[in-house]
């Protein structure tokens, strides 16, 4: 039995893509189905409250959060422009601008980090109010999520590189891939800020 | 893909970014306003959904992909809506939409 595993560079005759674009996208429809629950579960406890309270009451940074939402909208730009590199055959440009990508996420996580710092040393935790296990939930999952792109971004720019010696369609389409990926954590954190933080 | 077909995909990448920019800094006005809580859930997450249409049409291609992933992603974002209102529906006589 072979364990090639078929169409990861042509594209199918059945469905016209490859299989690696086809995994992806279905996997990100589960990742849709993830979030979907939780942001229902937002719904559920909030609508069900006689009283919500506002992200300020625990201390959330709106100026903190609007930062973050700039770093991971300029993290989405570098990594298409990444993916546009490759498809220029510039490699200068695609590791400048996946080190950057990279960057993005490493920045993110710092300013998270503090966020969680400054909850938990006011004794705020997931216990203490049902917003707050929403916030420490949604944005714990998220984060979990922008790790997980950053080690494959990450290996991309590094050890995962040399692929493009000796494959460079596949390799791009990995580099897609991964891109279509860290787009979706974007797009999450886009309904996550105004959700948590504004409303 | 030609060059130019390049060039003109990152010309497009660069007024999504400064879109979203601005639609982000609008989010962050809008909430200033103190609305209602229902305005206000409207408006924000219009605006989420302008600036997250946006990140999948042209950042994850998706306005140029082949039909069987719109469907994929059609019939998850069906069932999402789903998830969202299921809520609503079993909750339907509880509802106090907490401020």
């Amino acid at each position: 039995m072979s364990s090639v595993i078929p169409y990861t560079v042509e594209k199918r005759p059945d469905t016209g893509l490859n299989n690696v674009k086809i995994g992806i996208w279905l996997f990100l429809a589960s990742e849709v189905m993830l979030f979907g629950a939780l942001f229902g579960g937002y719904i559920l406890l909030r609508v069900g409250s006689t009283e919500w309270p506002h992200g300020s009451d625990f201390g959330l940074s709106v100026p903190l959060a609007f930062v973050n939402t700039l770093v991971l909208i300029s993290s989405s730009v570098t990594m298409v422009m990444a993916w546009a590199s490759l498809m220029r055959k510039d490699t200068r440009k695609y590791k400048i601008y996946m080190f950057l990508t990279v960057l993005g996420g490493v920045g993110f996580m710092v300013i998270k980090s503090i966020e969680y710092s400054a909850k938990f040393s006011h004794h705020y935790y997931p216990e203490t109010h049902n917003f707050l296990a929403l916030y420490f939930t949604l944005t714990g999952l998220h984060a979990l999520h922008v790790v997980a792109g950053m080690v494959v971004n990450a290996y991309l720019l590094w050890p995962g590189f040399k692929m493009w010696e000796t494959n460079p369609q596949q390799f791009t389409n990995r580099v897609e891939s991964a891109g279509l990926f860290w787009h979706f954590v974007d797009l999450v954190w886009i309904f996550l800020f105004p959700v948590l933080y504004l409303l | 893909m030609s060059h130019e077909d390049i060039d003109h995909h990152v010309r497009i990448y660069m007024r999504v970014f400064a879109a979203l920019v601005v639609l982000t800094i609008v989010t962050v006005g809008v909430s200033y306003l103190h609305l209602a809580p229902g305005p206000a859930l409207a408006l924000g997450l219009t605006i989420a959904l302008i600036k997250g249409s946006l990140v999948a049409c042209y950042f994850m291609h998706l306005i140029s992909e082949k039909k069987m992933l719109l469907w994929v992603m059609a019939i998850s974002l069906v069932f999402f809506f789903f998830e969202l209102l299921i809520p609503m529906v079993t909750e339907g006589n509880n509802l106090h939409m907490g401020a």
